[in-house]
Parts: C-alpha cells; structure tokens; sequence
C-alpha cells in the first residue's frame, strides 16, 4: 500500500464504489438498503441507509482491518500525529475503557484524577484495578475541579511506584488542562503508561496555539472524541497510541468488548471528518476560538456571569485552558448553572451542553453560526434581568474529596443492600450516583458515603440536575455494600 | 417572439405564486442571502431575498403605511425610533414624513441589500439619507441587547423566521426589545400571515412571546396582494397605549399627511379580526 493523501477518505470512496456496482444484498442488514422498512427511509433518507451496510471484502472489517479501514486507520493516525489509530463504534466510553484493559490487570494500581467520567471507573470495574486517586486542585470561586498539580502526581508516583499507568483529563469538561508533557515526563521515568482521556480535545490536534495534544506530549494512548468537536457521527470515536504500545495487543482489548458489526455509517462519518479537520482544521478551529472569545467578551459585558478564560493559567494545576469552551459561572446572578441550563431550553429554546451546581458549559464547534450565538448572549442577558437574585445559601462546591474503602471492582461485585439514601451516611457505596451531563460520579462503587457527598446530592436534585448511576431509577434508594 | 420569464414563489409546498418579468435587474449573493432585482408590468420593480418576495414598488405602500402610521396615530409625540431590518428603506421613508420624529436608528443585518435597494428601488430608500437616520449594519438582536430605556417606538420590519431573521421571532429578542423602549414605549412587528400553516404557527409563536412582556398585546391586518395569502398581519404591543382606545385622530389628521392606504378609520378597522384569526391568537398550546 503506498503513501496515501489526507485528502482522500477511504472508506467513503470505497463506500460509492460499493453503490456504484449495485449489488445485490443477500446478507445483513435485513432492511437491505432501506426497502424493508420504508418508514425509517423516509424519515433517514435513502441516501443514508443505502450505505448501512455489512463487513465484506470490498469493506473490510473493522475487527481485522487490512484494506480501506486500515488505510483509513493510518490516514487518521498521520493526521494526529499518533503511531496508530483505531475507529471506535462504541463510543469514547469503549476507547477509555480500551487504554485501562490495555495496561491494567486485575490487581495493578492505576494514578487517576477523581474528577474523571464514568467511563474511566467502569473500566476499573471491568479489570479489577485499584484507583490511586489525585485530588484535582479547585477552584474556589467557580466551585469547579482543576486539572492536577505536579506535586501531587510526584507524589503519587513516589508513594506508589508499582503503579502501571497515570491517567490525564486533557481537558477536563470545563476546558481545564494540568501539565500533560510534564506529568508524562515523570511517568515515563517511573515506567508507567500515560492514558490521556481526550474526550473534549480532538481539536488540540489541528487548531493553531491550543494546548498540547496528547500524542505531541508523548503520551502512550489517548481517547478522542471526533463526535464531540470534530464534526462526526454521535457514538464514533478514534484510539489512539504512541509507539511503546503494541497495536495487535491494543486491538485484542478491543475486540473483547466491541461489536463485531461495526457501522459504516460511523466510520465513514470518522473517515469524512477526519480528512475535513487534516485539511481545514486550522481555519475551522481558529473561527470556532473567535466565536467563543466574542461570547465570552459579551457575557462578561453583560455582568453577574463570568465566562472564564486563559487569564486563571496558573502554571500548575490549571496549566492551560481550552479557548473554544464557553464555560459560564452563573452563581453570581443567583442561580444555580443546572437552573439557567433548565431556563435557556425550556423558556428559550437553546440547549447547552450541561449545567451543575455553579456553572454553564456552551460547546462551540465546527457547526456553529454567529447569529446563533447572539441569541445565547441575549438569552443571558434576559436570565440575568428577570430571573437573578440573591445568591445567599447558594451551594459553593463542586468537588468532594472521596473516601476510599474498596476498590470499585470489590464494591460493585461484593454482597449489597439497598437503603434510602439520606440514612446512608457512613455506609460504603456499591454503585455511582452522579449528575449526567458532567457524567463525573459524586459518589463511586467502594467509597464512603459522606454527609457532605449527600448534601451535595440531595441539593442537585432540588436545583433540577439529572441524577444516574444507581439501580434505582428515583435516586431515592442507594446500594450499601453489607458487612 | 417573446420570452416567456415568470418569477415563482412557492407559498407553500402545494401553492404557488408567480410574476410575469420583464428582466431580471439584478442578482447577488451576500453572507447572509441571496438578493434579486426584477422588473415586472404589473407590479413594477420588486425584490426578493433568498427568493422570497420582500417589496414591490405598486403595493408597497400598504405594507409601510401600516407598519408607520398606526403607531405614529397613536402616540403622535414619538421621538426616538428603532427600525430593525427594513433595508428597503420605505419604512424609513414613511417614518420621515413626521417632523415631531428627532432619531432614526436603522439596523440591518446586510449592507449589500440596502445598497441593492438604493440603486435599484430609490421609491423606498430615497430618505436614507436623511439628517434624522442613522444606519447600523449588524445583527437586530445585538444592537437592541445593549440598549435601556432609549426609545418610544421600535419598528420589527424582518424578513420571515427563517434565516436571517430568525432571531427577530424570539422571546429573547422580544425581551430586549421590551427593556430598550421607554415605560411608554410601542413595538410594532410584521406578524406573518393566518392562512398556510407553516406562517400561522410562526404568528402564534410571536404572539405568545411578546404577550409574556406587554400588558397590551393586540394584532392588526392589512391586505398585500404580493404576500403568501395576502391577508397580513402586524403585532402591536405597548406598555400603556391602547392602539384602538388612545388613537388619536385628530393629532393625525391635523397633520395633514396624504397616504394612499391608511387613514384613521381603517387603523381602528384593523384591529377587527376574522374569527379563525381570533381563535388562533386566543389558543393554548
């Protein structure tokens, strides 16, 4: 296979010819083609179920790819600077959970952040390994978790230098980044892998002056969401490795898990927005930073909010931040961000990304128009006229330090018991309780159940946030692991 | 032989409107749409945005008498005026007839229409130039969210809700428009019109946005022979004045203004509306 452009996309080029050639489909998917189910043509378009299709020869297989998805891999693979990419169809979720298997075994010790999503703790689940966890720096005015300070993961390393791996949010949902080059730098030198969850940073690797990809600091693997900001399918999702990884390996851990039926409709949205980003992704993130530093200027215009920025760089543990976020602080106005998320979508007709206790997130990406921007602006401004008030007895904090009993692995297999969760207090969790979005668990499998972890609950639920994790869907119950 | 040109405006997916043309005088494309210039016999030059009928030069002048003159009879000591689209100019126009008028804030989102519209339709933007008038190209929404207590009037003369003008049919707009007029202060907006689904639900969307800010919130119609249906709608909403109770006449007729469509009887005719109407803009949901 020779060297291939990155203005070339191969498994949509292979995807024409196969339409092209009118075959005849006597295999999966029984819809074939759309005609079986008339309905859901009408409604996707012909256009669009007429490629849903089956692994063949002329497609490859995305479990054991050697033609138009490896060629694809590899183009995805130059384009972020990596050694090898892998299409996920499982969502970031099965990438996150990949990189863990990868270099964790039943038993190993892996360096995390808490303040990671829930992906990142079900793979523990899932491989049996034990959290050493940093507590990410806090911001006290926002009430918003930082990336992690450089002591700390020293420290971290020192105290537990058989651990196998240290785990990065680069950034963290707020845009955060902690000292990527540096954190790997130390890891290395204790022969640990560096896991980096990119799940909002596909566009470091294309946008001029972001902060430092994971694959440019030298990390070992990394989780990107191209759904997120990178213009593709919902659900699809690169992995990528550096070279002190093996590929075949990396591909073992993720045929464990993934389905076997891959969609072309995924991996073509991945093969088409990566050669979007590799050939216009410097133009495309540079209008994005603008967008969002014009709302930011305006918002911060409009006072009582504060879109946050570059200027809270500390050198540290809020080492770099990502310009295209709109993070908001509303609680200056009085209002709880999950209130002024709930207000802009019911009052306003605008959905935002989420809001916890605090604190707005926007997401401005490749789709974004100015005048759509101008209505969040002045939607806000509208918030803050009618709806502000006084901000007394407001909840300050977003982060909690967890207590860790059990690993989550012994947590959420061990014997439990369900109990009403305010006579929880004191009692080790089998299970996560968390507010989606963030998706950042309060509470996970095998930690102590904290007052403060339930006053932080019991007031999310109260200002509106929408609650998961446990088995109980009302969140009124809590499975206690019994003694 | 002659050619045969007709200029199509599909009303709805079923309905369709034509023009015969004469020439096509202009075309172009701006950032925000596309714009045309065509000549016609019957209703003379007319323009249209991203292919949408917007002015004609022969039944203009209902569309601006009715979107000037029953704010203007109704509150004869308005000062301070805020037009927002209007790139044709013949709002503008109108609204210099009144010496009582002192400023005459215009913004439009695109510069290249209301260029077109001074080369191409000088019947509506003769008075852009006008010492009183100043223009603002850039986005309603904006210029309005930065602006408190400043006017007595605020003119919505938008395209339709899609498009550009889609965030002149908000409740944020809508919101600011309420905190940039003064406590005596009307807004006036085209509404859409009743009849094709598509438009009525646009119309009572509006309604129902700007009636959670205005204590006086009431609809007049106007009949536009170029417009999907022809029977057109305008919002009339104010914190004080009652456009058919406060109207008052003899202000406005002492001013002794010559208009081809609007007098005071028909601005208080106006306000009566057809029962569907009613019921429309009285519904729930």
């Amino acid at each position: 296979m020779g060297e291939l452009s990155q203005s070339r996309a191969p498994i949509y080029e292979a995807l024409l010819e196969y339409k092209s050639r009118r075959i005849v489909p006597f295999d999966v998917p029984g819809h074939k083609q759309g005609r079986g189910n008339p309905e859901l043509r009408e409604f996707l378009g012909e256009k669009c179920l007429s490629v849903d299709v089956n692994s063949m020869k002329p497609l490859d297989n995305l479990c054991h790819p050697v033609s138009v998805i490896s060629e694809a891999e590899k183009l995805a693979a130059e384009a972020f600077g990596a050694s090898h990419a892998f299409f996920m169809v499982n969502g970031t979720t099965s990438a996150v959970q990949a990189m863990i298997l990868s270099v964790c075994k039943q038993g190993d010790k892996i360096i995390m952040p808490r303040n990671v999503h829930r992906s990142a703790i079900n793979a523990l689940i899932l491989s049996g390994a034990i959290p050493v966890y940093v507590n990410p720096g806090l911001n006290k005015r926002l009430g918003i978790p930082l990336g992690m300070s450089i002591a700390d993961v020293r420290k971290a390393i020192m105290e537990n230098p058989d651990a196998k791996a240290v785990f990065v949010n680069n950034p963290t949902y707020y845009g955060v980044c902690s000292d990527l080059k540096t954190i790997t730098e130390l890891a290395h030198e204790a022969n640990m892998a560096v896991l980096v969850d990119e799940a909002h940073g596909t566009h470091f690797y294309f946008g001029d002056g972001m902060p430092v990809a994971a694959m440019k600091a030298g990390a070992d693997m990394a989780a990107v969401s191209m759904h997120k900001t990178g213009g593709s399918l919902t659900q699809s999702s690169i992995l990528l490795i550096g070279e002190r990884l093996n590929a075949g390996y990396v591909r073992q851990i993720i045929n464990l898990t993934q389905t076997t039926s891959g969609s072309y409709l995924l991996m073509s949205s991945l093969d088409i927005s990566r050669r979007n980003l590799a050939l216009r992704g410097k133009e495309i993130f540079e209008r994005v930073s603008r967008l969002a530093q014009y709302a930011r200027e305006e918002i911060n215009k409009i006072g009582g909010y504060y879109a946050f920025s570059t200027e809270l760089i500390n050198g540290d543990d809020f080492f770099n931040f990502d310009r295209t976020k709109l993070s908001i602080h509303t609680r200056d106005i009085g209002l709880a961000g999950v209130e002024v998320y709930d207000i802009l979508r019911d009052e306003y007709g605008i959905q935002i990304e989420f809001g916890d206790v605090g604190n707005i997130l926007a997401i401005i990406s490749v789709g974004d128009r100015e005048l759509a921007l101008e209505r969040l602006v002045s939607a806000l401004s509208e918030i803050k006229r009618l709806y502000s008030r006084d901000k007394t007895g407001m909840l300050e904090y977003e982060y909690i330090d967890p207590v860790v009993v059990l690993t989550p692995k012994q947590a959420f297999y061990s014997s439990k018991r369900s109990i009403p969760i305010e006579e929880s207090e004191g009692q080790v969790c089998a299970e996560f309780v968390m507010c989606y979005p963030p998706g950042i668990p309060v509470l996970a499998p095998g930690e102590k159940i904290t007052r403060e972890a339930l006053e932080y609950i019991f007031y999310a639920k109260e200002k509106g946030s929408f609650l998961t994790g446990t088995e109980d869907m009302k969140i009124e119950k809590i499975n206690i692991v019994e003694e | 032989m002659e050619l045969e040109l007709w200029y199509t405006e599909q009303h709805t997916k079923n309905v369709r409107f034509e023009i015969k043309v004469n020439k096509h005088l202009y075309s172009g494309q701006s950032e925000f749409q596309r714009i045309d210039v065509f000549e016609s016999k019957e209703f003379g030059r007319f323009l249209t945005l991203d292919g949408l009928m917007m002015v004609t030069e022969k039944d203009e002048f209902i569309y601006h008498d009715m979107i000037v003159h029953v704010p203007m009879a109704t509150n004869p000591s308005i000062k301070n005026v805020l037009v927002i689209g209007g790139g044709d100019g013949g709002t503008v126009r109108e609204l210099t007839r009144y010496s009582s008028v002192e400023k005459i804030d215009m913004v439009e989102i695109d510069k290249l229409v209301v260029d077109v519209c001074r080369e191409y339709l000088p019947q509506t933007a003769c008075k852009l130039d006008d010492e009183r008038v100043r223009l603002y190209f850039e986005d309603g929404l904006k210029f309005v969210r930065r602006k408190e207590n400043e006017y007595d009037l605020i003119i919505v003369d938008s395209t339709d809700p899609f498009g550009p003008g889609e965030g002149l049919f908000t409740k944020e707009f809508y919101g600011n428009c309420f905190k940039a007029l003064k406590d005596n202060g009307i807004l006036v907006n085209q509404h859409e019109n009743p009849y094709y689904s598509e438009y009525a639900k646009s119309m009572k969307r509006a309604h129902v946005r700007i009636r959670e800010f205005f204590p006086i919130c009431k609809v007049y119609q106007a009949h536009i022979p170029t417009y999907p249906s022809g029977h057109w709608l305008f919002g009339f909403a104010s914190k004080v004045f009652d456009p058919v109770r406060d109207i008052n006449a003899e202000a406005w007729n002492s001013l002794g203004l010559k208009t081809k469509y609007y007098n005071t009887d028909i601005h208080v005719g106006s306000f009566a509306l057809p029962n569907y109407v009613k019921e429309l803009l009285e519904s729930r949901d």
